[in-house]
């Protein structure tokens, strides 16, 4: 158990390393001179270039990539090119509003996911489980802004029944912010409903068909203590690995809804960012997502693992 | 045969305990795919694809796709006016006899844009994911038959770049090469490119412990021809599944960068950038102009995955 902690961990900063080498040079492919950005485009040359100069991005590719990288480990995710200060508290003021919305569409999703992945497997082949299949499907294939439209004009224009963008205003009650926050959770929970769904279904059958249901049907075991008590408990564990690794859709798919209820979060902070050639702001934003990406990763691996004796104490299955 | 033997990789190695399995790390945010299709299209055979005529939510979704491929095709000849040409005196205009789906904010005709909009997606998607299959075909090959340090590599970073959402990886590309039909076929064609390798190399280590495989190896075919001319046949239906699987995706993908405003550069018609140019306008009443792109948007991505579903299901049978 341990050695496959500490296994897991060394790829992880692996992974880790790799992803801050392609988000660094991501950066560096986009068009566009840092320096030219922030004074436009009837600037002296002499300045864009003192000022490319002042912001270091003149140095070599190498240079510039250890000294972020050594920013990045001391915390320092460098200096915002458009706001002219560090970069660090607009992520972070970023991030925590993207995991409000993120829990909240969390907290609905996978509930709903895992109890109608359950029944489609218990009516499996019959009409509950068509119906649930399909539109489960249906849904997780339908982008986020054509769902949030739909739900703009139903509830937002037609029922003037709940605000149509995601911002409360400053200084409005918790309550207040929850209701702006409904509508643009809805498009998340749609597509991942299909997700959760589909695994929680293909587990409870594979469990429903096992020797170990068979046996408590045999002996005389009553249908729903088969369900609760042997069935569920193998059939959920791998909807734990699907659930955590939906993060990083997750976070794609903030970009778009971010975008169109026009809230902060980090979606929106690196759309805006890599339209406007802020790379450090970008990078910084990305990185988070992958660092994110990959620790929900890894707590799913590790949660799994303690979950399932078989894989905790040293088997392989 | 020069050199050593490929050494072969680990047999069956898709226990979570093994940080090199082919999880899918997409968490299905991608699709069920991976281990499923594999197994799925081993028993492919041609009476199978004739039960897929007998499934209605194949032949709902074909009928759509049909439907978009005549608006595509032939969309000048049947929209009712010049999707270009602007009324400004009849701009804003809600559904009437003269204009079913109302006119946008230039007064040009939202059902001709609709029918038009249907060409850049279709010409894109298929031909984004035909490169994308291809190049992962090529890709997973290779990992899964040479091994080593090669699929180590490989496989490390791809798990990097799939900690990052694939909506934010494609819009840097787009952002730094600029959007025409060729540049987001090409991209999405790459971001697809290591989903798909790391299926088909699933794929292929099931199939490399075969004896066909090692007979042609004693008969000292190069590896290229093993990997090409022997276990690709055999893997033809599991890359096949892939196919029409990621093909749900890359309407989706396509969809959502148009609507971030890194897809088709307008005066073009296409419904995502419709969407995005319009849906300010909704809060002023006026949903015609988004909702009925969105509706088309949502009809062409939902008929597209009910066909991969149907063809999933039916090679799974």
């Amino acid at each position: 158990m341990a050695t496959f902690l500490l296994r897991r961990l060394g790829l992880m900063v692996l992974t880790l390393w790799l992803l801050s080498l392609i988000v660094f040079f991501a950066g560096q492919i986009l068009p566009g001179d840092p320096g030219r950005a922030v004074l436009g485009p009837f600037a002296a040359n002499s300045a864009v270039q003192s000022l490319d100069h002042q912001l270091g991005v003149d140095r070599p590719l190498l240079t510039r990539y250890l000294t972020w990288l050594g920013g990045v480990l001391h915390g320092n995710f460098g200096t915002s090119y458009a706001y002219r200060s560090a970069v660090g508290p607009f992520v972070r003021a970023a991030l925590i509003n993207s995991v409000k919305l993120a829990v909240l569409a969390f907290v609905i999703v996978v509930p709903l996911g895992i109890i109608g992945g359950v029944i489609a497997a218990l009516y499996e082949g019959r009409t509950a489980d068509r119906v649930i299949s399909v539109t489960g499907l249906s849904l997780s294939s339908v982008p986020e802004f054509v769902s949030g439209i739909v739900l703009i004009v139903i509830f937002g224009v037609t029922l003037k029944a709940l605000p149509v963008t995601a911002s409360a205003g400053a200084g409005s009650g918790d309550l207040n912010q929850f209701r702006h926050l409904i509508l643009p959770a809805i498009p998340l929970v749609l597509v991942l409903f299909g997700y959760i769904a589909r695994m929680a279904r293909a587990g409870t059958i594979e469990s429903l068909n096992s020797d170990y249901a068979r046996t408590a049907t045999l002996k005389g075991l009553p249908r729903t203590t088969v369900i609760r008590r042997h069935v569920l408990r193998n059939s959920l564990l791998p909807t734990i690995t699907v659930i955590a690794t939906q993060t990083g859709y997750l976070i794609g798919g903030l970009v778009v809804v971010e975008t169109l209820f026009n809230y902060q979060g980090l979606g929106n902070l690196i759309y805006k960012a890599a339209v406007g050639k802020d790379f450090a702001m970008m990078e910084a934003g990305i990185l988070v997502i992958g660092v994110v990406y990959v620790v929900a990763t890894l707590i799913a691996d590790v949660l799994l693992t303690l979950l399932n004796p078989r894989l905790r104490l040293g088997g392989t299955e | 045969m020069s050199g050593p033997l490929p050494q072969p990789a680990e047999p069956g190695a898709a226990s979570p305990v093994d940080p090199f399995a082919p999880i899918d790390r997409t968490g299905g945010y991608l699709g069920a795919t991976g281990a499923a299709a594999v197994v799925a299209a081993s028993r492919a055979t041609p009476a199978r694809w004739r039960l897929l005529l007998r499934k209605p939510t194949f032949l709902i979704g074909a009928g759509v796709v049909l439907f978009w491929v005549v608006c595509a095709v032939f969309g000048h000849a049947i929209a009712p006016y010049n999707p270009l040409a602007q009324q400004l005196l009849a701009a804003n205009a809600a559904p009437s006899s003269a204009h079913w789906f109302g006119t946008d904010p230039l007064g040009r005709d939202v059902l001709s844009r609709v029918i038009v909009g249907a060409r850049d997606i279709l010409i894109i998607t298929p031909l984004a994911t035909i490169l994308g299959t291809v190049l992962g075909t090529a890709l997973g090959l290779a990992m899964g038959y040479l091994g080593g340090w090669f699929d180590t590599a490989v496989s490390r970073i791809i798990e990097a770049i799939l900690a990052l959402p694939f909506v934010i990886i494609a819009f840097l590309f787009v952002v730094a090469v600029g959007p025409s039909v060729g540049s987001i076929t090409v991209i999405i064609g790459l971001v697809f490119t290591p989903l798909i390798a790391r299926t088909v190399r699933a794929a292929v280590l099931v199939e490399r412990h075969q004896d066909y495989v090692s007979a042609s190896r004693l008969l000292g075919e190069s590896p290229a021809r093993v990997m090409f001319g022997e276990i690709l046949p055999n893997i033809m239906p599991a890359v096949e599944v892939e196919f029409t699987v990621r093909l749900a995706y890359a309407v989706f993908a396509v969809a959502t960068l148009s609507f971030l405003g890194f897809g088709i550069p307008p005066p073009t018609p296409d419904w995502g950038a419709d969407i995005s140019a319009n849906y300010s306008g909704l809060l002023a009443g006026y949903w015609w102009q988004t909702l009925y792109p969105a509706l088309a948007l949502a009809s062409l991505v939902v008929a597209v995955a009910l066909i991969g579903d149907s063809i999933e299901q039916v090679l799974s049978s």
